[in-house]
């Protein structure tokens, strides 16, 4: 499995009130949240966001609220994976949950710039900088996170695993 | 190499001798819980299992509380689906307006969180029973579906760091204070992944309600869990407000650390994180000359019996600045009739101060005190993160509830010594 795509580079402690501000909590339908994704740190997101598109951060992304709503509105704007130096550990247990491909990887996010093109292969977690040439490797995820990813989701594991 | 009291809950919950930081383990759960913002996509989820019963009617908990009373029309929509799944599969503990009040005050006042119990709730302050020993941590809407399904939740066990409460603290230092000082210290994720363990000779000191707002704000360090050890003050609040059968977890002499800090309380100042992150924390007596426009008293951090009790004692005979807003929120209908029956609420609404119904409403910008381009905000809640009560170029200072009430008055930021 791979992502490709334009990157958009955010810095330290993306929070989940700017990934989707509370005032669109009011709504859980995923096209809606994609609306107003980014919407208070870059008004210009999603207009700008293409299919497949990356997201690459510094440290505590996703930091804040629970709500699943964040990765869910990240996952709804076309976005195919988050990369970042460290995730808020709710925001990564919703994205595994949710089947949105997140992946650790500190080099990775010190040196990708806004604009790289960057190819993300999810099997081997390198992380290929198209634009510099440059690869890194992302943190494997354990197995047991493995399978949630591979299942799509948790609910999707669990159902299987219950037979 | 023992364990922290952390590790030792999770591996009863387990069912586990014993487990170490880094192991991923399954754990049977004695509570789930989420609000009218997180439920419904809980509920969804739901539809997808192909077990569609949650695991046990009695160990979940659906509270309405942040856009209650509705606010508006989807905010209804989704109140209305938390409601008819609650009647459906005859939920104990839902709590309509009228007995509801915010989730992580109600719950230990209802007496459902108790100690030595693993609790997941779709809502990140779920950190909050640490107060009373129990492990308890926010998640997302998909873990609160699997865990009302199956009464299970997968977990990597975490490592912890140490905080050493000692000392006295004075008069006016509040739980909100020390919470705020350490989150300054190490920072919005010095606690990634991380159990906040509060121990320490400077613990007999704190009340139950300073307990709830340290644990309330662990995630504001990026923590997994804030915990504390069970004390002749936890069970007195025990024997008040439960019939449920608790287990006391002390760690092991031996545990392991990651870190250890030694907090003096005797030497703390009050203390607000100005905008934009918690971890921007200034002493009270450095925080310069900075005009505000609203006052917020209330929130799961903050809308306790005591901190109206504190908010109450400075505005009495006071009356808040000219032009000011200051907005109350008793955090439960308890704590509401509690401030009635105690005088509190005549005394906010003589200073000028208006009293509301119990909700999140303005902490996370939902309602009930948005702030326009350019407003300043003194708050008791827990989070100042760009637009999080309103527009992106307004501004929220986090402080206790000491602080928030002397700075309604004063129309700036000021300590109640000024008062």
């Amino acid at each position: 499995m791979k992502a490709e795509g334009r990157v958009f580079k955010f810095g330290d402690n993306v929070d989940t009130d700017v990934i989707i501000p509370a005032r669109y909590l009011n709504s859980s339908d995923p096209a809606e949240l994609a609306q107003h994704c980014m919407e208070d740190i870059d008004a210009e997101f999603v207009k700008k966001v293409k299919k497949g598109d990356i997201i690459v951060a510094d440290k505590n992304f996703g930091c804040g609220s629970s709500r699943e709503h964040a990765p869910i509105a990240i996952k709804a704007a076309g976005v195919s994976c988050v990369i970042a130096d460290t995730f808020a550990r709710i925001f990564y247990r919703n994205a595994i949950n949710i089947g949105l491909p997140i992946l650790e990887c500190p080099a990775a996010a010190a040196a990708i710039k806004d604009g790289d093109e960057v190819e993300v292969n999810f099997d081997d977690g390198i992380i290929t900088d198209k634009t510099t040439g440059e690869t890194f490797k992302g943190q494997a995820f354990p197995e047991f996170m493995q399978k949630i990813i591979k299942a799509e989701g948790l609910v999707n594991y669990l159902n299987s695993n219950e037979g | 190499m023992g364990m922290t009291m952390t590790q030792k809950i999770l591996a009863h919950g387990a069912g586990l001798e014993k487990v170490e930081a880094g192991q991923l383990i399954m754990c049977n759960l004695d509570l789930v819980l989420g609000n009218d913002i997180t439920s419904p996509v809980a509920i969804h989820e739901m539809d997808k299992f192909s077990k569609q019963t949650v695991f046990d009617k009695d160990k979940i908990a659906l509270v309405p509380d942040h856009f209650v009373p509705n606010k508006d029309i989807k905010s209804a929509e989704h109140c209305k689906c938390v409601r008819e799944f609650a009647r459906k599969n005859d939920i104990t503990n839902y709590f309509e307006v009228g007995e509801m009040g915010i989730e992580h005050a109600l719950l230990p006042e209802k007496g459902l969180t108790v100690p030595g119990n693993v609790i997941i709730g779709a809502d990140s302050h779920t950190c909050t029973y640490g107060a009373v020993g129990a492990f308890s941590t926010g998640v997302g809407s998909t873990d609160m579906a699997a865990g009302m399904a199956t009464g299970k939740a997968w977990f990597k066990v975490p490592s912890a760091i140490k905080f050493n409460l000692t000392g006295k603290p004075a008069k006016w230092i509040s739980g909100k204070d020390i919470i705020l000082h350490i989150i300054g210290m190490i920072g919005v994720d010095g606690a990634l992944y991380k159990s906040m363990e509060f121990v320490g000779d400077g613990i007999q000191y704190l009340s139950m309600d300073d307990r709830f707002t340290i644990a309330n704000m662990a995630i504001e360090a990026g923590g997994k869990n804030g915990i504390f050890p069970v004390d002749d003050k936890t069970i007195a609040y025990l024997e008040e407000h439960t019939t449920r059968q608790w287990n006391a977890y002390e760690a092991d002499a031996d545990a392991v650390y990651d870190e250890e800090y030694t907090i003096e309380l005797d030497k703390l100042k009050p203390t607000v994180a100005f905008p934009h992150l918690p971890e921007n924390t200034h002493t009270i007596d450095d925080c310069g000359d900075i005009a505000i426009d609203q006052v917020v008293i209330g929130s799961c951090t903050n809308g306790r019996i005591d901190d109206m009790r504190i908010a109450a004692s400075i505005l009495k005979g006071k009356h808040v600045a000219k032009g000011m807003r200051c907005i109350i929120i008793p955090a439960t209908q308890k704590i509401y009739m509690q401030a009635m029956d105690e005088g509190l609420l005549k005394t906010f609404i003589e200073a000028g101060a208006v009293v509301s119904t119990p909700t999140c409403g303005p902490c996370l910008g939902g309602y009930m005190g948005i702030l326009a381009e350019g407003e300043r905000c003194v708050s008791t809640t827990n989070r100042n993160f760009v637009g999080r009560m309103g527009h992106v170029k307004s501004e929220i200072y986090l402080a206790s509830p000491a602080v928030a009430a002397a700075s309604a008055i004063a129309g700036r930021i000021a300590s109640p010594e000024d008062i």
